[in-house]
């Protein structure tokens, strides 16, 4: 097989010379420096770096809230995509419009908004208070922030896959006597779940990398509440270049392996789709 | 189909059992509750937490803040960010999405995997990389002080970094509208000896315009709201090196609640209007 498949339109040439070009000297070009930055330092200084109790305690943060806030994500998600594509109700259409806010609102704004909506005083954090549960500053703030921002990507993966799912199928499996739970788990579920795992990686990858939200409603403290991105920022407002692309090469090499799992999902889940109709 | 229900209608209806029992209007009315309530908690009250801090003290005072000169710099900062950066990624969208919609080779599906990249990749790590290539520190940062040429914590640098993270909006939605729409009717018009370039601003241009549209409004929406890469190389110099979202951050460190939200509410509603071009353009394709 040669290179590309013979064609009679025009611009093959031009169009992707200059998108490669154009991609490596923006992207790939300064990731390389990343990486060739990572690899001047000696193996030894990298592990220090890397397994420092300080970048360790930012890894569970970081890793851990996210993996949390995906988890809301995929419950909730799940639920406002159902909502939006089953029923009908007055301002479905500008609520389903709305699902895009978190995406297409700067970071920044949604950080001292959330800040301003949980701490002590505002409108929902004076509600909490009295329970003892505070959300500003602690790593539940954290946590808030970044199921803002996943939500949208958990609802578009999962509503299409929704209304694949046949309603004949429910509907006979109702006649025959099924249960709603049973309904959900045999014929819903295995439709549906493909595009949520999708959604959640995609939530889970956007979460990790997540810096503008987060660090107005987090806090900051070291060994606390501080998420890896921050203490990147950190090292390099203190010239430390070759910690900050260490630390950068540990969350460069889990975007990779993100968006290869990403990949990967959406390929299983368009195989699904294609089984289905079948 | 006009008019009332049609008889296929009502016998679709009245064929699905258990529709309409008690206990499907409840789980109906449970999961509209628990959606808007979810909503509410999270997106609802901090957008609305934005306009009512900025207009706290009054109109007044709200258009007060816009007189502040750094306000002003930092907005006319993040205007030229945007006219440089959306109309270069979008020429970049068009020519990517030219070559992987309308050619088969092999690779393919590994370029589409790096251009869809700096979504995946930390906004600091998007800053990180410009400021490695070329800060003090970095590989052309001693020929760059040699030159005298500044790149990090000046406006070039920011340039850049907006670039790096808002790279694939205008290609991501080019790609798969121009893979469905086919290549026949280009091959028509070439055929019938149009050149490229007619081919594409008479042929393919009219059918993926909203597309098009929407990729620039969303690539326009990040490049005005990035905070994350810009804040690496910016430097934070007021007036000088400071966007909008990295003024609102300024502001809001210095306690300046009203200044600071002022700031955010045009960046909301730069955010809302994004979505109802959004919204416009999903109506004209159906």
């Amino acid at each position: 097989m040669s290179f590309r498949q013979p064609s009679i339109l025009p611009g093959f040439g031009l169009t992707l010379g200059f998108s490669t070009f154009f991609l490596s000297a923006i992207i790939l070009v300064p990731l390389a420096a990343l990486v060739m930055k990572t690899a001047t330092m000696g193996w030894g200084d990298f592990i220090r770096v890397v397994t420092d109790p300080r970048a360790l305690a930012s890894y569970r943060l970081s890793f851990g809230a996210s993996i949390l806030a995906a988890t809301l994500n995929s419950v909730f998600g799940f639920i406002i995509a159902w909502t939006l594509v089953r029923y009908e109700f007055p301002g479905r259409k500008i609520i389903d419009a709305l699902i895009d806010m978190p995406f297409a609102l700067p970071t920044a704004v949604s950080g001292i908004a959330l800040t301003a909506v949980f701490a002590e005083n505002g409108w929902i954090g004076q509600h909490l208070a009295p329970f003892g549960i505070k959300v500003a500053y602690t790593w539940i703030g954290v946590v808030v922030a970044l199921t803002l921002i996943g939500l949208p990507f958990v609802v578009r993966s999962v509503q299409p896959a929704i209304a694949e799912v046949q309603r004949d199928l429910e509907d006979a499996a109702e006649t025959l006597g099924a249960g709603r739970f049973t309904i959900f788990r045999r014929i819903v579920l295995p439709t549906v779940f493909p595009a949520l795992a999708t959604g959640f990686t995609l939530a889970f990858a956007r979460a990790v990398g997540e810096y503008g939200s987060v660090i107005f409603i987090a806090g900051n403290l070291p060994m606390r509440t501080e998420i890896t991105p921050l203490l990147i920022v950190i090292k390099l407002e203190q010239f430390d270049y070759k910690g900050a692309a260490a630390l950068g090469f540990i969350m460069l090499t889990m975007s990779f392996v993100m968006l290869l799992s990403i990949n990967l999902l959406q390929a299983w889940s368009r195989r699904r789709i294609v089984a289905g109709a079948r | 189909m006009a008019g009332g229900p049609s008889k296929e209608m009502l016998a679709e209806i009245a064929s699905r059992p258990g529709r309409d029992t008690v206990i499907s209007s409840v789980v109906k009315y449970i999961f509209i509750l628990l959606s808007l309530g979810f909503l509410a908690a999270l997106l609802f009250a901090p957008l609305a937490t934005v306009f009512i801090t900025a207009l706290s003290k009054g109109w007044e005072m709200y258009f007060e803040s816009f007189k502040d000169e750094d306000t002003l710099a930092a907005i006319k900062l993040t205007l030229t960010v945007a006219a440089i950066v959306v109309p270069t990624n979008t020429i970049f969208g068009i020519a990517a999405a030219w070559a992987i919609a309308k050619f088969e080779f092999r690779g393919k599906s590994f370029l589409i995997t790096l251009i869809d990249l700096p979504i995946a990749v930390s906004p600091v790590i998007s800053g990180l990389v410009y400021v490695l290539l070329f800060g003090a520190q970095g590989w052309f940062g001693l020929w760059l002080q040699e030159h005298d040429i500044s790149i990090i914590f000046a406006v070039p640098g920011i340039v850049l970094a907006t670039m790096f993270v808002t790279f694939p909006y205008v290609a991501r939605e080019l790609i798969p509208l121009m893979q469905q729409l086919g290549n026949d009717e280009e091959e028509a018009a070439i055929t019938l000896g149009a050149g490229g370039l007619m081919t594409f601003f008479h042929v393919t241009l009219p059918k993926i315009r909203w597309g098009l549209v929407y990729g620039v409004i969303l690539c326009n929406a990040r490049a005005m709201g990035e905070f994350g890469a810009v804040s690496v190389v910016s430097g934070h110099v007021r007036g000088l090196t400071t966007t909008m979202p990295l003024h609102v951050e300024i502001l809001y460190n210095e306690y300046n609640f009203v200044g600071s939200f002022a700031v955010a509410s045009l960046l909301t509603l730069l955010a809302v209007l994004t979505l109802i071009i959004k919204s416009l353009v999903e109506m004209k394709r159906k």
